[in-house]
């Protein structure tokens, strides 16, 4: 029978959540790795009972943990991320230059035809590869040598490489966005880079429509229309139908552009996710009422979806990582929250209930649909 | 100094025991001079698992958040080539690894 299980990565470990494809009782197992900080657990596409999982810490550095039985059962692999050759400088928070650091991974994304095959982007901001099931860790070193790498600053939570996107028609062709550099695409497996910023207009840097140096919080494409990719940037919620090439503002009737995750329906590609948050500065939905809005037209138009979601006194943030949808005929949608509950919608977001309600905070949500 | 040492005593803190799948002390064979860095390196030969997160992968240098005890004294600033003291040595007094008091 078919079912979903969903991979939570949070503050204080990974947990995973399965049912079966009314999505109506879940069963719940973890904490896996308690106590560490889990900001990324991802399944293969090509085999699903594959799952990596980053689990890291301020005291003990990096491991990458992976599962051959679908999450039941971990057992560490490679944690050596080397910068390869001289990596050099960026930028530093007061514009003085700070020699690359490797600190965590941040996103795995796994390969669709590869069980072995799986990217991880990391902080300080670079794109690894492994080959062989997480045991070795190459750097594509094009991204960060491409030319704007020496001006890369970081965010507020560091620089880090934070969104993989790869085009389903050709796993040689890919985005990444960066915080806070931007997007950069792909054409040739990662061998080399270009900035893909053009249309975007940020506040918070010098020159608003540079070719790097946006906070681009994350990236979404659905995979019948790949040219098309949806940002959430740390303000403004942008749409490109070129695959990066341009890019135009789709906020609308929004009540705040600014947020972190956003999403795709995964049988209509009109059909968008965000979570807006109030602001920059007050990272919590507006008004306390937390709300999912839905555009069905690509853009523009947006409609709040609130049905079981909490309507008062909710402080909590969707992180940008913290939001994914099944392939079931009914799309489901899942997003976590900083306040530890994991909330899904078996009607493709018509109405939400809590799987769990309290976890650690949410780093991260992603969903295997199973066969 | 060629001689070996067979019993030297590690205490690591809970998240690297569960790491390496070990309960209690780790007891490692170390050869030459039993110093910081011989102690590492024979417990990153027993247990691979560890390579990284006691000390950085490239520079083996300790990480800022890890703490190296023995004897009642903090041997995190010594240099890891300096020999640890004669109990450890002799395996009657534990070198123990610990994580850094912080939140969180």
């Amino acid at each position: 029978m078919t079912g979903v299980r969903v991979l939570v990565g949070t503050r204080k470990g990974a947990f995973v959540l399965t049912a079966d494809g009314k999505r109506e009782h879940w069963e719940v197992r973890g904490p896996h790795f308690a106590g560490w900080e889990v900001y990324h657990v991802a399944g293969s596409a090509a085999d699903p009972d594959r799952v990596y999982a980053s689990q890291s810490g301020g005291w003990f550095g990096q491991i990458v943990q992976r599962s051959d039985d679908g999450g039941l059962s971990w057992a560490p692999v490679g944690n050596e991320f080397t910068y390869a050759g001289v990596p050099g400088t960026h930028q530093w928070y007061d514009g003085t230059p700070h020699p690359w650091e490797f600190a965590r991974v941040w996103h795995l994304e796994p390969s669709a035809t590869d069980p072995d095959t799986v990217l991880a982007g990391v902080e300080d901001a670079a794109l690894f590869r492994s080959s062989d099931g997480g045991q070795s860790w190459e750097e594509l070193r094009g991204l960060r040598e491409h030319g704007s790498g020496a001006h890369w600053q970081p965010g507020a939570g560091g620089m880090c490489l934070h969104t993989i996107v790869v085009d389903p028609r050709d796993p040689a062709r890919m985005h990444v966005a960066i915080s806070a550099a931007g997007v950069f695409r792909s054409d040739d497996g990662g061998k080399s880079w270009r900035p893909a910023n053009r249309g975007l207009r940020s506040e918070g840097i010098p020159d608003g429509d540079a070719e790097v140096g946006h906070c681009v919080h994350n990236l979404a494409l659905h995979p019948s229309r790949p040219d098309t990719l949806y940002m959430q940037k740390h303000w403004d919620v942008m749409r490109s139908d070129d695959g990066g090439e341009h890019w135009y503002d789709i906020g609308g009737d929004l009540p705040s552009d600014f947020g972190f995750p956003v999403d795709v329906h995964a049988h209509d590609p009109d059909t968008v996710y965000v979570v807006p948050i109030t602001s920059d500065s007050e990272h919590f939905p507006p008004e306390g009422r937390l709300r999912v809005y839905r555009s069905r037209t690509g853009g523009h138009e947006w409609e709040p979806l609130t049905a079981g979601l909490p309507q008062e006194h909710c402080y909590v943030n969707v992180l940008r990582d913290a939001m994914a949808v099944d392939s079931l005929d009914d799309c489901g949608v899942y997003f976590g929250t900083t306040g530890g509950q994991v909330y899904a919608s078996s009607d493709a977001g018509d109405t939400w209930a809590p799987i769990v309600r309290d976890l650690p905070a949410v780093l991260s949500v992603q969903v295997q649909t199973l066969p | 100094m060629s001689d070996t040492a067979t019993g030297v005593r590690v205490k690591l803190p809970t998240h690297l025991r569960r790491l390496a799948r070990v309960d209690g002390e780790v007891t490692l064979e170390v050869t030459g001079t039993v110093t910081q860095r011989a102690v590492l390196d024979a417990l990153e030969a027993a247990h691979p698992v560890l390579r990284g997160t006691i000390r950085d992968h490239a520079t083996l240098r300790r990480r800022a958040f890890v703490r190296f005890f023995a004897c009642e004294q903090d041997l995190s600033h010594d240099e890891p080539d300096a020999p640890l003291p004669a109990p450890v040595a002799a395996g009657t007094e534990p070198f123990l690894v610990v994580g850094a008091m912080a939140g969180g």
